[in-house]
């Protein structure tokens, strides 16, 4: 027999959007000056969510303004066994909304009801969690005896995970003693929004937060501000470069999370079938859309072919559908442009003679999707082994030993993340020891946790987010 | 008006989650600062004292084998019950200390705060006491913080809460479960804080709470191979003190002495009450092909 | 995999012993977590209906008490035949699962609608001489069983002693005649999943028709990670060898939830060809009531209670 499983969407009732959707400026939803707007789109639908404020050059004045005065007046004062407090208010406020959070997610970004709700909002809520735990132990992170805020951090985040990046960048700031102006993806700014809520329910001072809704030239009004003190980026490399550059000598502190280009290295004495779910979880864990993601698979010639067929098997397993219905593994590519470059660079890999697979899975008529790729005959020489492809799209190589398999995974201008595959536990070490990537996931990947530093080597950008090393980002030690 | 009789609480044992009177039967008449009668406690016995490091023991390996990060929320849920019966609390310390109502009102925000500080080291404990060793060869070597086990404290006679908080929130952040004697005379604010641990997701056995005669059941504690560390804060009488530390070597127990002069509890706390009941553990594992 | 091979791995216990620690190792957190992962999915409706007919049909209803009697087996065997006489269209379960001495009660009383499966082999220690073992199976074939359960000595393979193992597996099949064998493991004694793993392979080489988790007497019985393996390694048999062998789980599954996330694990694992009786089994005496309720919740679209299901 087969067994089919009946639609299990998930109820969009918990969720109340707006038409509309002001800048949160000083405690407040305020309209933008220059009343410009764009629309969020629901990816897997194209219909339109809400109109979202485009926040201009006056608008990110007013942010900036605001961020600074409660730098000032509040937030540098207060002890910071009471900013811990506002922390932990926002850590169980994520949790108790969590439900509508992940909804929010879903319909604005795509990704699978069951990510958003099982990854997403719980790992965002955990972030604030740990970082309220820092505020009142700064001295305690090896950063000197009494580190001390840049004050105002300007803050741009990615479409990938839009609430968990905003975690991951507010909580660290606000536990640290800074104020933040935060700009969140063109596409997806609903959580943003909503954590604005949550900021109001929870009392924070006005100003200690403010969110500007915009595309990228609001990000460069936040990135470029003389008042901003502290700048982190979390996207592409190209636009992590025009940042550095703008940034140069104007003494601003800076941290880059840029694009990434994964190795995941499978030895022939890994344990192989956690190490076919491992593949699948690196590379396509949110449509692909991870900077970290697995997206160079290099396998030893002994299992390759066990290997890929294990993986094509499990690969026609994963359900592609409706984001919102709890049993969908593969949701919508988040935007017709994102649709445009994933199919460019496939096509590049199909020109330099490299061998396609996809996943025979239905696509919906309506909204952006890509089916799981794998391409094999794949060389360091292919684009699609070079460039960050941020979608679906796997390309496996294979190597005869550890040093061969060591040599093409740091063969890269990025270094974000690793993956091995090994029982061995000296091996484990001796190639993570040697790779250049900021994270090596050890049989295992695309684990996250707030305790744990996360970040690049190369062009993967510099600076960390988790962990004690993190706070780092947000802090000046107070030596010369 | 028609005057209405209250309903009086019965003041129990806290013992692996539950509320048993002494198994003894015996109780003892706790009176406020002024003399005047309040309740009358249990007196536990040296079984009770053998019961609750049972207790303790089979609750310890399940309360570190979560994760810190969940125990961190399980503290602050604490702190978030304590502030829902700060009221409560209040009263307790007024009539157990016979400070005014707006002292006791900030020891109980002390308290409060204690536990918030104490619930955000659950996860960096390990990332402040832990280390990865540079050691001259091919191998990683790492050194990490963990529980010393069952814990036997005697909490502080003076500051019956925020003392008892000081000393209970360190042992258990890390992974410890603890068997805690009450401040002997103002055992009331313990009480009620067991009511509240009952109520805050804290796994039965993880905190045990005895009132009595400290000389009567610490002896026992300090001398039960099957308990890892002894926490003497609250022994005043330098003697009886010296005789635990000596009881305590059976079976070579981690000995925290008193304090040489009597502690602010309001001031920052610091590690030491944490790194006093870890133990470091350090693996060394080759790195080669 | 064909006959030489087999013969191959099995000429010594070191030989065999290299075959087994030759299998790829089974990473403990990253099993768990792919079976906690699709025990998410949620099936509702249509699917739900479907799914729970299927785990019907699928129970092996079982009593190995030391206190069962003739009069507690017939009725059981009743409730296997029908197992919700207030509604129509309930299918009968796969079998019923009892002591050896019981076996005969139990075919007289299912007739040939049903299997009868008996535990056998010094169930459920397995400490018996083999002799006694292979008389335990002869006696319930000969009593009307057409299923045995067999436990393997945990001891020996624990000892690393697999040929012996699987020499005992390969007499108590021969012992069988035309009756299929069921192989426990005693997964909760095996411990980890590397021999859980190994123990599957062994018992595949033996010749088993299925390969079993647990006996229901020791904890942790069956478990979605340990019978994840089991479904592994039947599947990597099948892909070598052509030959189906199925699947049971047994002890501790005892709500409709559970069995669905069972059936998720199997289609998703294996998939469709394993979602029947003849290749998946419930080793269960409480699911079945369990099944029962909630297939009546779907019927009347509204929750019913233990007064409205049988206690046989």
């Amino acid at each position: 027999m087969t067994f089919e499983y009946a639609p299990a969407p998930e109820s969009r009732a918990v969720v109340d959007i707006a038409a509309h959707y002001g800048l949160f400026i000083d405690g407040q939803f305020t309209d933008p000056i220059d009343g410009g707007a764009f629309k969020t789109i629901n990816p897997a639908t194209e219909e339109v969510l809400a109109e979202i404020s485009d926040a201009g050059s006056a608008d990110v004045d007013r942010a900036v303004a605001s961020a600074r005065s409660a730098y000032k007046s509040t937030w540098s004062k207060m002890p910071g066994r009471e900013r811990a407090k506002y922390l932990y208010r926002l850590a169980r406020l994520i949790q108790e909304r969590s439900r509508e959070l992940a909804v929010l997610e879903t319909l604005d970004n795509g990704k699978p009801i069951r990510e958003s709700r099982d990854v997403d909002v719980p790992l965002a809520a955990a972030h604030f969690f740990y970082h309220a735990g820092w505020a009142d132990k700064l001295e305690y992170a090896g950063l000197g005896p009494r580190p001390r805020a840049y004050g105002v951090a300007g803050q741009i985040i990615p479409w990938n995970f839009p609430l968990l990046m905003l975690a991951w960048k507010v909580a660290p700031a606000l536990a640290t003693g800074n104020t933040v102006v935060l700009k969140p993806a063109e596409t997806t700014p609903l959580t943003a929004l909503a954590f604005a809520d949550i900021c109001q329910q929870a009392d924070l001072p006005p100003g200690v937060v403010n969110i500007v809704t915009g595309g990228p030239a609001t990000g460069r009004l936040v990135s470029e501000h003389p008042d901003v003190d502290k700048v982190a980026f979390t996207g592409s490399t190209e636009v992590g470069k025009q940042i550095q550059r703008a940034v140069a000598g104007t003494g601003k502190g800076l941290t880059l999370e840029l694009g990434g280009k994964a190795a995941n290295i499978v030895f022939d004495d890994a344990p192989l079938d956690e190490a076919v779910e491992g593949i699948v979880n690196g590379i396509f864990f949110n449509q692909g859309h991870v900077c970290c993601a697995g997206s160079r698979l290099l396998v030893q010639e002994s299992v390759a072919d066990e290997v890929l067929d294990a993986l094509k098997r499990r690969l026609t397993t994963l359900r592609l559908g409706d984001p919102m219905d709890k049993n969908t593994d593969i949701g919508a590519i988040n935007s017709r442009e994102q649709r445009e470059r994933i199919d460019e660079l496939v096509k590049s890999g199909d020109a330099e003679g490299a061998d396609r697979w996809s996943s025979p899975c239905a696509i919906p008529e309506k909204g952006w999707w890509y089916p799981p790729t794998v391409f094999t005959g794949v060389t360091q020489a292919h684009r699609i082994a070079r460039e960050e492809i941020f979608g679906p799209v796997l390309s496996v190589l294979t190597f005869r030993t550890p040093d061969e398999a060591l040599e093409k995974a740091n063969n890269s201008p990025y270094g974000l993340s690793a993956g091995i595959w090994t029982e061995k536990g000296s091996r484990i070490l001796w190639m993570a020891s040697r790779l250049r990537a900021g994270v090596v996931w050890a049989n295992t990947f695309n684990r996250f946790d707030p305790a744990s530093p996360f970040g690049g080597y190369k062009e993967s950008g510099f600076g960390r987010e988790g962990g004690r090393q993190g706070l780092a980002a947000y802090l000046k030690s107070g030596g010369h | 008006m028609e005057s209405r009789a209250d309903i009086r609480k019965t003041y129990k044992l806290f013992i692996g989650g539950a509320f048993p009177r002494s198994e003894s039967g015996r109780s003892y008449k706790v009176d406020d600062s002024k003399g005047a009668f309040l309740a009358n406690a249990a007196l536990a016995s040296r079984k009770d004292a053998r019961d609750a490091v049972l207790a303790a023991r089979s609750a310890q390996p399940k309360w570190w084998d979560a994760t810190a990060y969940n125990r961190g929320q399980i503290l602050y849920r604490v702190a978030e019950m304590i502030e829902g019966r700060r009221g409560q609390f209040e009263d307790d310390v007024v009539s157990a200390e016979g400070v005014s109502r707006r002292k006791a009102a900030s020891a109980v925000d002390a308290a409060i705060d204690r536990w918030v500080w104490y619930a955000g080291w659950a996860d960096k404990i390990a990332q402040v006491l832990g280390s990865s060793n540079p050691v001259a060869g091919p191998y990683f070597n790492f050194s990490m913080p963990e529980p010393t086990g069952v814990v036997a404290a005697v909490a502080p006679q003076d500051s019956s809460l925020l003392g008892l908080v000081s000393v209970v929130a360190p042992i258990i952040v890390g992974g410890n479960t603890v068997i805690v004697v009450a401040s002997q005379n103002r055992p009331l604010p313990a009480v009620t804080l067991a009511e509240v641990l009952a109520t805050s997701d804290v796994p039965g056995g993880v905190v045990n709470i005895l009132t009595g005669d400290y000389a009567e059941i610490s002896p026992w504690l300090a001398s039960h191979a099957d308990v890892n560390a002894l926490d003497l804060t609250g022994v005043g009488d330098a003697g009886l003190a010296k005789q635990l530390a000596v009881d305590a070597a059976v079976n070579v127990k981690r000995v925290l002495p008193p304090p040489r002069k009597a502690p602010d509890w309001f001031d920052d706390p610091g590690l030491d009450r944490i790194r006093a009941f870890v133990e470091t553990t350090t693996v060394w594992h080759p790195i080669g092909v | 995999m064909n006959v030489a091979l087999v013969d191959g791995v099995t000429a010594s216990n070191s030989a065999l012993r290299r075959f087994l620690h030759g299998l790829p190792g089974v990473d403990q957190v990253g099993a768990d977590s792919r079976a906690a992962m699709l025990s998410t999915r949620s099936i509702k409706a249509s699917a739900k209906e479907q799914a729970i007919d299927l785990a019907i049909s699928m129970v092996d209803l079982t009593t190995l008490e030391g206190m069962d009697t003739p009069g507690k087996v017939r009725a059981m065997c009743a409730k296997a035949l029908r197992p919700d006489p207030s509604s129509a269209g309930v299918p009968h379960v796969a079998a019923v699962c009892v002591y050896g001495d019981m076996a005969g009660i139990a075919r007289e009383a299912v007739g040939d609608v049903l299997h009868v499966a008996a535990v056998a082999t010094a169930f459920p220690s397995g400490r018996a001489s083999l002799n006694v073992k292979l008389q335990d199976t002869r006696d319930a074939v000969l009593a009307g069983a057409d299923e045995i359960d067999m436990v393997i000595d945990r001891g020996a393979f624990l000892a690393g002693r697999y040929l012996e193992v699987f020499e005992e597996i390969v007499a108590v099949k021969e012992a069988c005649g035309s009756a299929h064998l069921k192989v426990i493991f005693e997964t909760g004694e095996l411990r980890t999943y590397d021999n859980v793993r190994r123990a599957s392979w062994l018992a595949m080489l033996a010749g088993a028709d299925f390969i079993k988790t647990s006996t229901g007497k020791v904890s942790p019985a069956a478990t979605l990670p340990v019978t994840l393996i089991l479904l592994e390694a039947v599947r990597d048999w099948h892909r070598q060898t052509g030959s189906l062998v199925g699947v049971k789980p047994a002890g501790g599954i005892r709500t409709a939830k559970d069995a669905i996330r069972y059936l998720v694990l199997v289609n998703e694992t294996c998939g469709p060809t394993w979602l029947t009786p003849d290749l998946f089994r419930f080793g269960a005496s409480t699911l079945l009531n369990d099944l029962l309720l909630q297939r009546q919740r779907m019927a009347t679209g509204h929750y019913s209670g233990p007064d409205y299901v049988t206690i046989d």
